[in-house]
């Protein structure tokens, strides 16, 4: 399986989208993901799940302005080279 | 052009500082033929300041004296001054991004601990004491302690022959490394591997893979099946015993063993699915080049 570095560009992108597109009170509240229910235990065991509620809530956060730049950036080159 | 003058540059530290940081002479000193016991204060100090611009003009203004036309000193100097200033943006720029102190730390090696470490990794089996070794809260030198991870064995077997071999496998480091990253981070898992560690572990790997490569270049199919059952063992075994002093909770501490928060299996999980992965992955890189 021969990979190159633009498809690992490429699989980052995708799954980076894929994260970002998870809406809040639609989606993560209704499958319990949600914000608010992420504080519960105080302790030094935050366990699993509440960290990647985390993960994906910062990832949300943090990825949503570079993504729009570099989703426009991908459509234009794809739109003119294929 | 940039390696004479930064082999010059480590050389002119030591003499032109009044007082040379203990810093200096671990990481530029040559000791492999040293005694270890006159290591006594030439510890690794994480300060270490690299940049030094003051030192390069005294440096710089030795090596004028042997021209006696003063165009060509003044050219000489002129262009030494602007070596110097774009060598500090470079490095001001990279050290923004990676901090260099850390990088210096895993290429501060000498001939002994590498023959010694290629040694383990070929065979584990007799090596008696994986505990890597502290000084005051900072991980030793790799000169110091033979368990300590370093980038110059991964660096000089890591696999550079072809190209689109190269990018796979770069591309499966990468993705390996994140992996490990993310399943630490979801586990809650406070170990003190940095990233650099992580890199460093995963790159052992190419010695088994170059070794399994010429076994089977030059001894055929059966050769490249016995060296890749061989390697993957030691390697297998290698990685497991490493990670295990990091990762899992030390049974010997007291009673306070809070210090891991997931479940211990999980922790035995990970060792194990990293140490699994090893030679999968080598095999899957390497076969198509021995059919």
């Amino acid at each position: 399986m021969a990979f190159t570095l633009y498809s690992l560009i490429q699989a980052a992108i995708l799954c980076v989208n894929a994260v970002a597109v998870l809406h809040e009170e639609r989606f993560l509240s209704k499958i319990g993901w949600g914000v608010d229910q992420s504080v519960g235990g105080f302790g030094d065991e935050p366990g699993i799940k509440v960290q990647m509620m985390n993960l994906i809530r910062s990832v949300r956060t943090v990825m949503r302005v570079p993504l729009i730049a570099v989703n426009s950036v991908c459509i234009v080159l794809l739109l003119l080279f294929g | 052009m940039d390696l004479p003058h930064h082999g010059y540059r480590a050389t002119a530290k030591p003499r032109a500082r009044a007082a040379p940081p203990t810093g200096d002479s671990v990481l530029f000193e040559d000791t492999s033929s040293a005694a270890p016991g006159l290591n006594s204060q030439g510890y690794y100090t994480p300060g270490y300041n690299m940049g030094a611009p003051s030192n390069d003009m005294q440096g710089g203004a030795n090596v004028n004296n042997m021209f006696t036309d003063p165009m060509a000193n003044a050219a000489m100097m002129y262009g030494s001054s602007l070596a110097n200033q774009g060598k500090d943006i470079v490095h001001k720029e990279i050290g923004r991004f990676m901090s260099v102190n850390k990088l210096k730390y895993f290429f501060a090696v000498d001939t002994k601990y590498v023959l010694k470490k290629l040694m383990i990794l070929m065979f584990p089996y007799t090596h008696q004491d994986w505990e890597v070794r502290y000084h005051r809260d900072t991980p030793l030198t790799p000169r110091q302690d033979v368990n300590a991870p370093d980038l110059y064995i991964p660096c000089k077997f890591s696999p550079e022959v072809l190209g689109l071999c190269a990018s796979t496998a770069l591309v499966w480091v990468i993705i390996e490394v994140l992996v490990m990253l993310l399943s630490l981070y979801l586990l809650t898992v406070h170990s003190d591997l940095s990233t650099f560690d992580l890199v460093a572990y995963s790159g052992y790997k190419y010695v088994g893979m170059i070794f399994t490569v010429l076994c089977g270049l030059l001894f055929g199919s059966d050769g490249y099946y016995v060296a890749l059952a061989w390697s993957s063992c030691a390697l297998m075994f290698f990685i497991v015993r490493s990670l295990k002093m990091k990762i899992l909770p030390s049974i010997s501490s007291d009673s306070m063993g809070m210090g891991s928060s997931a479940k211990p299996q999980l922790r035995l999980y990970i060792t194990v699915a990293t140490a699994v992965f090893q030679p999968i992955i080598i095999y899957w890189l390497t076969s198509h080049l021995v059919r």
